[in-house]
């Protein structure tokens, strides 16, 4: 490999990063303006999660996906278990 | 995990921590005012023989508030913010305690070892990365500590979501992980040739690629040191203290990834009209300008966040805190840019200016960010309210007045500088010489060294607040929800 042909592969390499960066940078920004809107999930639920961060108020998901149903359970609900 | 359901958060890790990020805020912000005075009255080199010279005691000024109160700072508020948003106790984990207590005392050794060998002169002489390599492998040690110590959290967390603030904590570590290994990449010369003491090294990159990683870390340190963790508390302390939640957790989201793919592009903008390439030199440029977004995109969230509510900005003095660090931040990276384009930097760079930028970004926004900061954890860590409002709200406006003839001076200074130096007579011949700026410069220099000894008194009286609150301040029974209670 020559140097000349390093330096068009380190371009456009460069062009092809930055180019599918940024599509997928906007595909982001679609898909989560998409899907508050349609339903799918509540981005701003979690915009509260610095005011309830007392080890007793309720988590806004557990990592126990069958508990998500029942609302407002604590840290206490889940150690009770 | 512990299954009683009568958990605490634990704060010692953080306590610690918290101690540290006041005295190496004392020290590091000491000694910068001292060799703010010695620029303008170059005699006071000469009070400590070698160990009190400019050129000694700059980089324990810079490494002492970007890698001793900075990162103190962003561990206190780690070890108490990563808790109380995972929804899980230190208590709860031996080994994170452990790990946590070890983290906090190998990094004591490795201050310790910073300072003496700083102060003795022993510097690879890369700006901000100034350890030699046995220190450099300390400081790794550190980081994967602290690593350990987030995953680890995150592992037993209850709170399936990361909130916001643990996304920047988690970029901190990777970025300065990256970046601090990358650039440390460095040869010691003892072992290898025979050549220096044990403890020396030179760098494995050479000529301007030497200068390109240099550069590529020393902006991206101000990147994971001094804005992505800052952003993480912000994110958590304005919302808490004010009781509003975050304007849009969208945009929370969009920043971070945007601030992320823009800020790491950035750092050509150092090298200016210098040897390297170019097209380095123009992506710097346009990098920079494009990071405004991102940058604006988390500032106007958190100035949202309190909107209806700007009468809080009169009555809570933490909130006076975190909305001037928003601004000084706004006001940092809209400058910032402005100093990247080519044509701006021809004039601004070298001149004082620059440290004009550095200091209203890292006084007002990363200072005034810590300390509040600090001020909120204090009630919920001692069980006590803040000991004086009226202390902090004359805090709050001596340092603010100190951050606005810092900068002043600076932009003024730097300016003139730059003109000065570029100035030519009819036959093309400079019309300055070097002494005629240091003659005009002189006042603008005595005003910043005043400016920052403001800021420095402030300091004081935050160190001493919060003794008495940790100390004698009226018990309080119940944690606060919200804003902190003060007397």
């Amino acid at each position: 490999m020559d140097m000349e042909f390093i330096r068009n592969l380190q371009g456009w390499g460069y062009v092809a990063m930055i180019f599918g960066l940024t599509i997928g940078f906007y595909a982001y920004i679609y898909h989560l303006y998409k899907s508050q809107k349609d339903g799918v999930k509540d981005y701003e639920k979690y915009s509260r999660m610095a005011l309830n961060d007392d080890i007793d108020d309720s988590l806004v998901e557990s990592l126990h996906p069958q508990n998500n149903k029942k609302i407002n359970r604590s840290v206490k609900d889940e150690l009770a278990e | 995990m512990q299954s009683s359901s009568a958990i605490n958060y634990d704060y010692t890790v953080a306590k610690y921590f918290t101690v540290a990020t006041i005295v190496l805020g004392i020290v590091g912000m000491t000694v910068g005012v001292i060799i703010a005075f010695q620029l303008a009255f170059p005699e006071l080199n000469n009070l400590f023989g070698e160990y009190g010279t400019f050129g000694r005691l700059r980089p324990i000024h810079t490494d002492g508030v970007a890698f001793g109160f900075t990162v103190s700072g962003v561990m206190a508020t780690w070890y108490y913010v990563g808790q109380r948003v995972l929804k899980v106790s230190m208590a709860e984990s031996k080994f994170l305690m452990f790990i946590g207590k070890l983290q906090f005392w190998l990094y004591v050794v490795l201050v310790a070892s910073v300072v003496v060998s700083l102060l003795l002169g022993i510097t690879t002489s890369k700006e901000y990365a100034e350890f030699e390599w046995p220190i450099d492998i300390l400081v790794v040690i550190v980081w994967v500590l602290w690593g350990v110590s987030i995953f680890g959290l995150i592992g037993i967390r209850r709170e399936k979501v990361l909130y916001i603030s643990v996304w920047y904590y988690i970029a901190t570590f990777l970025g300065v992980a990256m970046l601090y290994v990358f650039n440390n990449m460095e040869v010691p010369t003892y072992f290898v040739s025979g050549m220096g003491d044990w403890y020396h090294s030179v760098s494995m990159y050479a000529g301007s690629n030497d200068a390109m990683v240099q550069w590529w870390y020393g902006h991206n340190a101000v990147a994971f040191v001094f804005t992505v963790p800052i952003i993480a508390m912000i994110y958590y302390f304005l919302p808490k203290e004010s009781g509003q939640p975050i304007f849009s957790y969208k945009l929370s989201l969009l920043s971070f990834w945007g601030l992320m793919f823009v800020y790491l592009w950035a750092g050509g903008h150092h090298l200016l009209y210098s040897t390297v390439p170019d097209w380095v030199q123009t992506m710097g440029s346009i990098f920079s300008i494009i990071l405004i977004l991102p940058s604006w995109g988390s500032a106007i969230n958190m100035l949202l966040t309190m909107k209806g509510e700007w009468g809080q900005l009169r009555e809570n003095p933490l909130i006076k805190f975190y909305v001037l660090a928003s601004t000084f931040y706004m006001l940092s990276t809209l400058e910032g840019p402005i100093q990247a384009i080519k044509s701006v930097n021809a004039l601004a760079h070298f001149t004082d200016w620059i440290p004009g930028h550095v200091h209203d970004g890292t006084l007002g926004w990363v200072g005034f960010m810590i300390i509040g900061a600090i001020f909120h954890m204090a009630p919920r860590m001692f069980k006590r309210e803040i000991f004086s409002k009226k202390l902090i709200e004359t805090q709050f406006w001596l340092q603010t007045t100190g951050i606005v003839m810092y900068f002043t001076s600076m932009w003024i200074a730097g300016i003139t500088q730059g003109m000065m130096w570029r100035a030519t007579d009819q036959y093309g011949n400079l019309s300055y010489s070097f002494i005629d700026t240091v003659e005009v410069l002189h006042p603008y220099w005595t005003l910043r060294a005043v400016g920052g000894l403001f800021y420095l008194i402030g300091v004081f009286m935050w160190a001493y607040n919060m003794y008495k609150t940790a100390t004698s301040s009226k018990a309080i029974e119940k944690e606060p929800q919200y804003a902190s209670p003060m007397a």
